[in-house]
């Protein structure tokens, strides 16, 4: 990991990813003062009362549910499963971009990951925290929540081990609780930097405590960066993992749409489609709003929205795939289900998708367009869209029309699945803006290691350093 | 002499470069109780100081191991031994269906183990430590670069030491009270 730190921070060539003139005290006091000094402004607070608003909804519509159960939703026999299903599977897709930045952008050696990545992984672990509140609230009986788990009882029950919503209890816990291992670790130097430079006593003791007694031995650095760099070894598989299990939740069962071996790599795509839809759709606002540009600069924007680019032609292809192995199949009930998504009662949903995901994002074959802000936000605004849509077909317009038309019904979500769905996003942006007032929303540690004056020169040193490793093997080493 | 004994001798640098040399130049002289600080991971200074790699990586292999195991064994003895389903004579022991969760467990104790293995071998949390003594250590998380060597060495000598620090062209030599 100290390698790809020590990589020359601009290649040539191409533009840098940290703006002119920085120095290791501008970047940690830039950064360090937008949760130390700068005053609290009238549009953070603003934005803090909208999204607390929609977190009050949340619980409104939560507790209604807790009294009434799950009738207040539209969800109806054959459509069981509704806004509940389709909002965890777009939350947890939204956090994976998180994940890939941090982790996979790692262990791939781009150091142009490293003013984003931070971010980005708080916006995993809101959106795992999102997600999980929906098959939570989905079970009807959430207080027995605990009986997903393996625990000794004497009421003969046991969770079965061949079900995949049992894999997704121990895909989403073990990915929640590796995400937010793999954010502290990361916070913790920082939180010492905090805890030097904050100014009142207040902010000494909580960044203190969260700090640990971090204080940049050399030693610990050795350990931190071995763990860092093998907790994104494991979070890269997991990531893969996590999303693969939540589409067996539908691969495996036998309904038509859904019973597809193309399901896992199709929605790990569109996973990372809709995460780095959501980090560009975060990331614009909150560079501007902070003055941020010199740190996210318009490579990484342009990267992303490369990325962006290249995965959702991954997604498109899906789309194409599951028509051809309809019609290849000649089975009558997967070729129906194919016609139905295009010409059934929610023929204009498909055709909606189809404009965010396939024809909006191929502007970002341009140059011109993937540097340009404003197209690039509303680019990002549209995948987000058509990925929840994408969710929607997935869940509604395969399980609405199934094998025998005396169960067919239509879906209609109520004004609960909406208060829900609206106040998990207040939830998701309230979360986001108490993490960039309180804590450094750019690891400041990292961004240090990508200024030239980072690198040890050659020289003196590493004449003498021929010496020094001999004599250590001579002496056993002083650890 | 002076009565109090010191924790030790701390030289403050102003450049990464400035501390590894610094450092290899200490560890000729024969230093070797020392520890170097710095604001970022710098890894010719893990080899000046002559740290010996970390048993970390074979913690959290254990540790995966164990997940890895263990979760298998908990899905095999509840499906086979204490909760056998009879489902049309299909097998008890469906392992392939077993491997998701193995999986989940693996890595969870594994990342477990990474964090909790790497505070516990750097002997964090430490609410105290006598280096915060020195004021200006406060910049070890900005932007300058320390070298401590400590009195436990057999070669410290506060005047020695500090002469031979002096000598090394550091901003400024504090002495570190226990």
């Amino acid at each position: 990991m100290s390698e790809e730190h020590l990589l020359p921070p601009a290649e040539p060539g191409r533009p840098p990813v940290i703006g002119p003139g920085h120095t290791f005290a501008s970047v940690t006091d830039k950064i360090s003062s937008i949760v130390l000094t700068q005053p609290t402004s009238r549009r953070w607070l603003l934005g803090l009362a909208i999204t607390g608003t929609l977190v009050l909804i949340l619980h409104i519509a939560i507790a209604y549910l807790l009294v009434e159960g799950v009738g207040i939703w539209g969800v109806n026999v054959p459509i069981a499963w509704g806004f509940a299903i389709i909002n965890f599977v777009w939350w947890i897709g939204i956090g994976h971009a998180g994940t890939l930045i941090s982790a996979i952008l790692l262990l791939l050696k781009q150091s142009w990951r490293t003013s984003i990545n931070r971010f980005a992984e708080a916006m995993t672990i809101f959106a795992v925290m999102c997600a999980g509140i929906f098959p939570l609230i989905h079970m009807g009986r959430p207080w027995y929540f605990y009986w997903l788990l393996p625990y000794p009882n004497t009421m003969g029950l046991s969770p079965q081990w061949r079900s995949p919503l049992v894999w997704d209890v121990f895909a989403v816990t073990t990915y929640l609780t590796i995400s937010l291992l793999f954010w502290y670790v990361g916070l913790i130097p920082d939180m010492a930097t905090l805890r030097d430079r904050s100014q009142s006593r207040v902010g000494r003791v909580i960044y203190g405590i969260l700090a640990m007694g971090w204080r940049g031995s050399a030693r610990h650095w050795h350990r931190y960066e071995k763990a860092y760099l093998i907790l994104a070894a494991l979070a890269t598989p997991l990531v893969v993992s996590v999303h693969t299990v939540v589409s067996f939740d539908f691969a495996v069962s036998i309904l038509p749409g859904w019973h597809s071996t193309i399901f896992p790599p199709y929605f790990v795509a569109g996973a990372l489609f809709a995460g780095f839809a959501m980090v560009l759709t975060l990331a614009i606002p909150v560079r501007y709003f902070y003055g941020l540009e010199d740190f996210i600069t318009m490579r990484h924007l342009e990267n992303m929205a490369k990325i962006l680019l290249a995965t959702g032609l991954l997604v498109v292809y899906g789309y194409g795939i599951e028509g051809f192995m309809a019609w290849y199949s000649g089975n009558p009930y997967e070729v129906y289900g194919a016609l139905n998504k295009l010409f059934g009662p929610y023929g204009w949903l498909y055709y909606l998708l189809l404009l965010c995901n396939l024809v909006i994002p191929q502007v970002l074959w341009f140059k011109k367009m993937r540097t340009n802000l404003v197209v690039l936000f509303v680019v990002a605004l549209a995948v987000n869209i058509g990925m929840w849509l994408e969710r929607f077909i997935i869940v509604v317009v395969s399980l609405h029309r199934t094998e025998l038309p005396g169960n067919w019904n239509m879906y209609y979500p109520t004004i609960w699945d909406w208060a829900t769905f609206i106040g998990t996003i207040g939830l998701f942006v309230f979360l986001l803006l108490l993490f960039v007032r309180f804590l450094p929303m750019i690891s400041i540690f990292e961004m240090r290691t990508l200024l030239p004056e980072a690198q040890v020169k050659e020289g003196n040193g590493a004449e003498q350093s021929q010496a020094a490793p001999a004599q250590a093997e001579a002496k056993g080493g002083a650890s | 002499m002076n009565p109090e004994p010191l924790y030790g001798l701390m030289a403050e640098f102003e450049s990464p470069t400035a501390l590894v040399e610094a450092t290899h130049r200490a560890r000729e002289a024969g230093y070797r109780q020392m520890d170097a600080y710095s604001p970022f991971p710098i890894e010719e200074l893990t080899e000046a100081l002559g740290v010996r790699p970390t048993r970390l990586p074979l913690l959290i292999l254990i540790g995966g191991l164990i997940g890895g195991f263990g979760g298998f064994f908990m899905q095999w003895y509840l499906a086979v031994i204490d909760y056998p389903l009879d489902i049309g004579g299909r097998p008890q022991n469906s392992w392939p269906m077993f491997i998701p969760i193995t999986f989940e467990m693996t890595v969870l104790f594994a990342g477990l183990t990474a964090v909790f293995g790497m505070l516990a071998l750097n002997g964090l949390p430490m609410p105290y430590h006598p280096v915060f003594n020195v004021p200006r250590f406060a910049l070890a998380t900005r932007d300058r670069f320390f070298l401590c060597i400590e009195a436990t060495d057999p070669l410290f000598d506060r005047e020695k030491t500090k002469r031979f620090l002096q000598e090394l062209h550091p901003r400024e030599v504090s002495e570190v009270e226990p």
